[in-house]
């Protein structure tokens, strides 16, 4: 059953050099608890896809719907966790992640309560009652994704959540994300340009190519979970992706493997091997 | 020379006067805060106003306080009405003007993650833009403190009686160094006692949430 619809979304942009189609013709359905990637090279309209989903900018043509019903304005039934967290730098850890439930309406103890316990899954109920200017880039994520999923959405929306954070912290994210939504059953519409993060926490990745914005190809991650950036089917598929978008007359950054000079050698090897001798599972 | 400073002023026409001047001073401030903050924030925010009041508000900024004075004369007479009134006119238009660039400069982004978690109108207002802006408007603040004191030095100077400004004009007339000197005093200690204990405290809180001023 679909959550969420988008039904032939066209978003056009007027520029100096006459229109260009940020999105055309864009039909996708989102299940219910689904971990949804949307990828792409830059200027692929993802990010508007996901603007427009979440009533931030409005399409031109099409309509987005959730459960059967048209959405019309922002809500709190898809919140959003953005690039650069977006949070409040004159509260608390705790008073941003209780924003949005004070703005339901919910009484003084029971959102402390309720903005602790979400603290705790991301694992940051000590700093409760720090400031921002406290945390690393990683933990202001993790506030981040805890103050949208406090007001208990349908659907999360991350627009490129750990583009700015380093690889190790990546790697704690990409395991930390993945547990909290086996535990809570959330659905989650990810937005990303890396193509191995997209397939470490995808179970659907969708391929779009840009100008115009259309969805390319949408590849199933049928991976056992909990997957790792650098497990080899990981890598493989990433490669398959990538090829695909490269023959999609697209550019692309795939993620620099800067760390670990070995581990890069093993995965080519491996590569190697399996290209030769084949596929086995 | 000190001691005549001293005893000069030590039966109460100073205090007397100094309290006048705070009064008038203090009120005509927070009015210009009241009305000035929303202004700003609305101007910033509603295009509509921007292009109507906005010119206006610009204009204001070039005229100096002190020309309110005959106008504010003509209209409430000779009394404390008119001072209060280039008091607040002073301070306003750099309270307005400084509140409305700190809003236009907020990054959008605090706007929008407002708006995901269903914030509207005045909430959103109250809870994010004004909180957000902070450091502007506590910019404007002080820019609005010293301007309100400027224009009510120069209206007691020329004209209104009983405040600090009156009572250095009056010592020029008595030919009294002393009674110059220690209103001028004064003035210097009142300036420094609210930058240091007001403006600094609210700056410090400022800066231990936000983390500025750390470098």
């Amino acid at each position: 059953m679909a959550i969420l619809s988008v039904r032939g979304v066209t978003k056009r942009f007027q520029g100096r050099n006459g229109g260009v189609k940020a999105l055309e013709d864009i039909w996708l359905d989102v299940d219910q608890s689904e971990f949804l990637i949307l990828v792409g090279p830059s200027g692929c309209g993802k990010s508007t896809l996901l603007n427009i989903i979440a009533r931030l900018e409005f399409q031109d043509e099409g309509e987005v719907l959730m459960n059967g019903q048209r959405v019309v304005w922002p809500g709190r039934d898809r919140t959003m966790v953005f690039q650069d967290g977006a949070l409040f730098p004159w509260l608390t850890v705790q008073k941003n992640v209780e924003f949005g439930l004070k703005r339901m309406g919910v009484k003084p103890r029971e959102r402390a309560e309720r903005a602790l316990h979400y603290l705790k899954l991301v694992r940051l109920s000590k700093f409760a009652g720090s400031y921002l200017h406290e945390l690393s880039g990683g933990m202001r994520q993790r506030v981040a994704i805890a103050r949208a999923l406090a007001v208990e959405p349908q659907v999360l929306l991350m627009d490129e959540p750990f583009s700015a954070l380093d690889a190790l912290t990546r790697e704690d994210l990409y395991e930390e994300l993945q547990d909290i939504w086996q535990r809570l059953g959330t659905t989650v519409v990810f937005v990303t340009h890396n193509v191995r993060e997209a397939i470490t926490l995808g179970d659907r990745v969708v391929l779009l190519s840009g100008r115009p914005g259309r969805i390319q190809e949408i590849f199933p991650v049928d991976i056992l979970r909990p997957r790792h950036i650098d497990d080899v089917d990981v890598a493989r598929m990433a490669q398959q992706i990538s090829h695909a978008m490269k023959s999609g007359h697209a550019r692309m950054n795939e993620e620099e493997y800067d760390e670990d000079e070995e581990r890069t050698e093993e995965i080519d090897l491996l590569r190697l091997l399996n290209s030769s001798v084949g596929h086995h599972r | 020379m000190a001691r005549t400073l001293w005893a000069t002023v030590k039966d109460g026409t100073l205090l007397a006067a100094t309290l006048v001047s705070m009064r008038r001073v203090l009120l005509g401030y927070f009015v210009s805060l009241a009305i000035g903050i929303p202004l700003g924030v609305l101007l910033a925010r509603k295009q509509l106003l921007q292009e109507t009041i906005g010119s206006l508000v610009v204009g204001f900024q070039a005229l100096p306080s002190i020309c309110w004075l005959p106008l504010a004369l003509l209209w409430f007479g000779l009394n404390d009405r008119a001072i209060l009134f280039v008091v607040i006119m002073g301070s306003l238009v750099s309270v307005t003007v400084a509140v409305e660039d700190g809003v236009k400069n907020l990054a959008p982004s605090y706007v929008r993650a407002a708006r995901t978690m269903g914030t509207w109108r005045l909430p959103l207002y109250t809870e994010v833009l004004i909180p957000a802006s902070l450091p502007a408007l506590l910019t404007g603040a002080k820019l609005g403190w010293a301007y309100a004191w400027r224009a009510l030095m120069s209206g007691e100077l020329l004209f209104v009686s009983l405040g600090l400004g009156h009572l250095l004009m009056e010592g020029r007339e008595l030919a009294d160094m002393s009674q110059v000197l220690a209103v001028m005093l004064v003035i210097i200690g009142i300036g420094l006692l609210t930058d240091r204990l007001v403006f600094g405290l609210l700056e410090q809180r400022v800066h231990e949430r936000w983390g500025t001023a750390r470098a």
